[in-house]
């Protein structure tokens, strides 16, 4: 918990006032209740879901409730490959979550296309979704993907809230 | 796409009901839903139009693609022992199997034996990868029908199995230990131990699961009579593995034209008699019992012996050699770059896989690249039925027949 | 095997092209006109009774005049054996005869063919693309002058035009 500093002030004892900015505790509070949505396409939809169960609990870090709308989630892990096919799906439903939103792209497939460079396979799901965090692997261990979960939570931490964003941690379209 | 228009029916009031005349009559319209592809239950990325009168499924139709990654096409561009990987994404839930099937494909067109020891390693590999299908596929059965406690049990299991293929080849999911002529590696005296700790814990486990579930009247309710489909019409469509033998057929590879260990084994093939989700569902749960016996039986016979074939034109040296040894080390590298000669001619070779039979045709002009490699995946093949096996059920039985279907869109749609 | 092979040539001696048996497996090739009464035999004949359909599929040869080859295997559940039935098309008339009359199977098998390699199927129920998108026209994929990554299909996102950014 490094990156909140916090001033407690001891009354009689007890430590009940906590000092800090609105920005840390809306941060702390975004980032500590990820909802992710159910968007597995492939082979890393099997490890995210392994992450989901009882072993790798994902529900730990708040990120346990999945939602099948986008509309009522924040976190889109893009798990699997993409296909040209399927890209104008995975855009519409970037597009119809809310903000303050996030993209993992999950696996190697998601990242940069994998060994699938062939002729219905997008290199790489940046090219039209901007992406917070690439988890390599393929498929990556549900470490792995708990590795990525956790950068993201420290990018959230990082990011402003009433003022615009500095262009160093605004996620934009690689093309 | 052309659909029919929407049909309307008029429904008039009982005519001897006193006020006939004077109420309005009932109008009902045919609905198109579009379920998919971002579904929590289609078990990866498909759409399905529905086209419903009420509640019931008038006519399905599934359109497929959002997978295509043209892996035949990539086949033709590399040699066979890169495609091994490839395969390996195929059905990502029991990727062995594919590389066993691939492995075998491979074999008979280059007429290669494969020692004693790798085949009684592959079958007792294969079986395993077959329990952890199954039990991928009951979790997730039942989690679309509600039952979430099941869900949890059965990914548990599998987590012990998957810890053992991590510590066997190093990847827990897409695992390519197979290999053209023999398997990577040996099994160590660990593995061989915590096999035989797990087939003695397992089958108390699969009492687990049946008691939680056949005791449920909602579970029973919701998979007696839905997805009905004859044996002639299975057998029409294609269908294979428990989907065709909940019809009553037995058609099992293992038994019709065995391969590997199988015919040293001992083991019976569960077949179902109605034709419905709860036929299949006992047939998957029955061989999750079969195949903890098939494991037993393997581990007993297995002798000491190599586990990859000495044909050094074609199969791959073993890895210490390659890093110490400089002809070694050449081996692969032409192996792999240029790959090895195989004679022209084309085959077909189907292995029981969990989901049914997947195939591969080969046609080979020589040359150390396939000139056509296609692959016949039973879930591309299961869903042609769907649409006949959907008609007349509710909506809310859409989800189970996705699931009883056993159906991986990475195999369907390749 | 050798009894499948005698018994096609003999039933149909002017369709018959030619067979071979390899590694086990026995494949016959016919021409286009007979390879419905040819299948229909292979389906309905008590000695043969083909009821199962293994696949469909297709292969690309661009230096004969015929270059396509559409090929079926079958299999029967009763009986035990297999057999492959293979035939030609050239590229100016690839058109074949369908077979979903016989085995319903053959649907999406021989949509597959058509989305892959172009050949088209008479009297097919619904022959229309199965795993690429309906409007794709950059051809067909697995022929062999189709290039592996495409035409630049899979790098060009006009949905994104309609994105406010």
């Amino acid at each position: 918990m490094g990156l909140i500093q916090l001033g407690r002030h001891d009354k009689d004892g007890a430590p009940d006032v906590i000092t800090g900015t609105v920005e840390k505790a809306v941060n702390w509070a975004r980032k500590g209740s990820l909802w992710p949505m159910t968007f597995g396409l492939a082979c890393c939809a099997i490890e995210m879901i392994a992450a989901v169960s009882s072993r790798y609990d994902m529900d730990r870090y708040g990120a346990g409730v999945f939602r099948a709308s986008p509309r009522q989630s924040d976190l889109m892990i893009v798990a699997g490959t993409v296909c040209r096919r399927m890209a104008p799906v995975i855009r519409k439903i970037y597009d119809q979550m809310p903000e303050p939103k996030y993209v993992i792209a999950m696996g190697s497939c998601a990242t940069s296309g994998n060994i699938y460079d062939s002729y219905s396979v997008v290199q790489g799901v940046d090219r039209f979704v901007p992406v917070d965090i690439y988890v390599p692997g393929c498929p990556p261990t549900p470490e792995a993907l708990f590795d990525g979960i956790l950068k993201l939570q420290e990018r959230i931490m990082q990011k402003r809230v009433f003022v615009t964003q500095p262009d160093q941690v605004k996620a934009s379209l690689k093309v | 796409m052309a659909f029919e228009d929407q049909r309307t029916t008029v429904y008039k009031v009982n005519p001897e009901h006193p006020e006939s005349e004077t109420l309005p009559t009932l109008r009902t319209e045919e609905l198109l839903l579009n379920m998919g592809p971002q579904h929590p239950s289609t078990h990866g990325v498909l759409k399905v139009i529905l086209e419903l009168e009420g509640e019931r499924l008038v006519k399905s139709t599934p359109v497929m693609g959002f997978l295509h990654r043209g892996v035949e096409k990539l086949a033709e561009d590399g040699t066979y022992h890169q495609f091994i990987p490839h395969t390996d994404r195929l059905d990502y839930v029991c990727a062995m199997y594919n590389n066993f099937a691939y492995c075998r494909a491979v074999e008979k067109l280059m007429n290669l034996q494969v020692p004693e020891r790798a085949e009684y390693l592959r079958t007792i590999v294969a079986e395993v990868q077959r329990i952890i299908g199954h039990q991928f596929w009951l979790g997730t059965q039942a989690l679309d029908i509600g039952a979430m406690t099941v869900f949890f049990y059965c990914f548990r299991d599998r987590e012990i199995l998957l810890d053992w293929f991590d510590e066997l080849c190093g990847a827990r999911l897409t695992t390519s230990w197979y290999r053209i002529g023999g398997v990577e590696r040996d099994l160590t005296p660990s593995l061989i131990d915590k096999l035989k700790q797990f087939l003695a814990y397992f089958p108390a486990k699969i009492d687990e699961y049946i008691v939680f579930l056949e005791t449920n009247r909602i579970w029973v309710g919701r998979t007696k009579g839905v997805a009905v489909i004859s044996a002639e019409d299975a057998v029409s469509f294609g269908l294979s593995g428990p989907t065709l033998r909940g019809s009553g057929v037995d058609y099992d590879l293992r038994k019709y034209e065995p391969y590997s260990a199988y015919p040293k084994c001992e083991f019976s093939v569960p077949v179902g008699k109605n034709g419905d989700t709860y036929d299949r569902y006992w047939i998957r749960v029955m061989e999750l019992y079969e195949s903890v016996k098939i494991i037993q039986q393997c581990l007993e016979q297995m002798q000491e012996g190599p586990v990859m074939a000495d044909v050094p034109s074609v199969t791959l040296p073993p890895k210490e050699r390659v890093f110490t040894n400089l002809e070694s080390m050449i081996q692969q590298f032409k192996l792999f770059s240029q790959g090895f000669n195989a004679p022209p001619g084309e085959i077909y070779c189907g292995t029981e896989a969990h989901k049914g039979e997947l195939g591969f045709y080969i046609v080979s002009t020589g040359g150390g690249k396939p000139y056509r490699l296609k692959i016949r995946a039973p879930s591309f093949i299961h869903m042609g039925a769907f649409d006949h096996m959907s008609r007349g059920y509710m909506i809310s039985d859409a989800c189970t027949i996705f699931g009883t279907y056993d159906i991986v869109m990475g195999e369907c749609d390749r | 095997m050798h009894q499948l092979i005698k018994r096609i040539q003999e039933t149909f001696s002017v369709g018959f092209v030619g067979a071979t048996e390899w590694r086990g497996d026995v494949a016959v090739t016919v021409t286009r006109d007979t390879l419905h009464e040819m299948a229909q035999f292979l389906h309905d004949d008590p000695g043969m009774d083909f009821d199962y359909i293994v696949h469909v599929s297709s292969v690309d040869w661009p230096d004969d005049d015929e270059r396509f080859e559409v090929v079926w295997e079958f299999y029967s559940i009763r009986k035990r054996h297999r057999i492959r039935l293979k035939t030609r098309a050239p590229e100016s008339d690839c058109i074949v005869d369908s077979l979903t009359d016989l085995w319903k199977g053959a649907d999406f098998m021989e949509r597959e063919v058509f989305d892959m390699m172009g050949i088209r199927f008479r009297n097919h129920p619904d022959l229309r693309r199965i795993l690429m998108p309906d409007d794709y026209t950059e051809g067909y994929p697995l022929r062999k002058d189709f290039p592996l990554r495409g035409k630049g299909w899979r790098d060009t996102f006009d949905f994104l035009d309609e994105v406010p950014r």
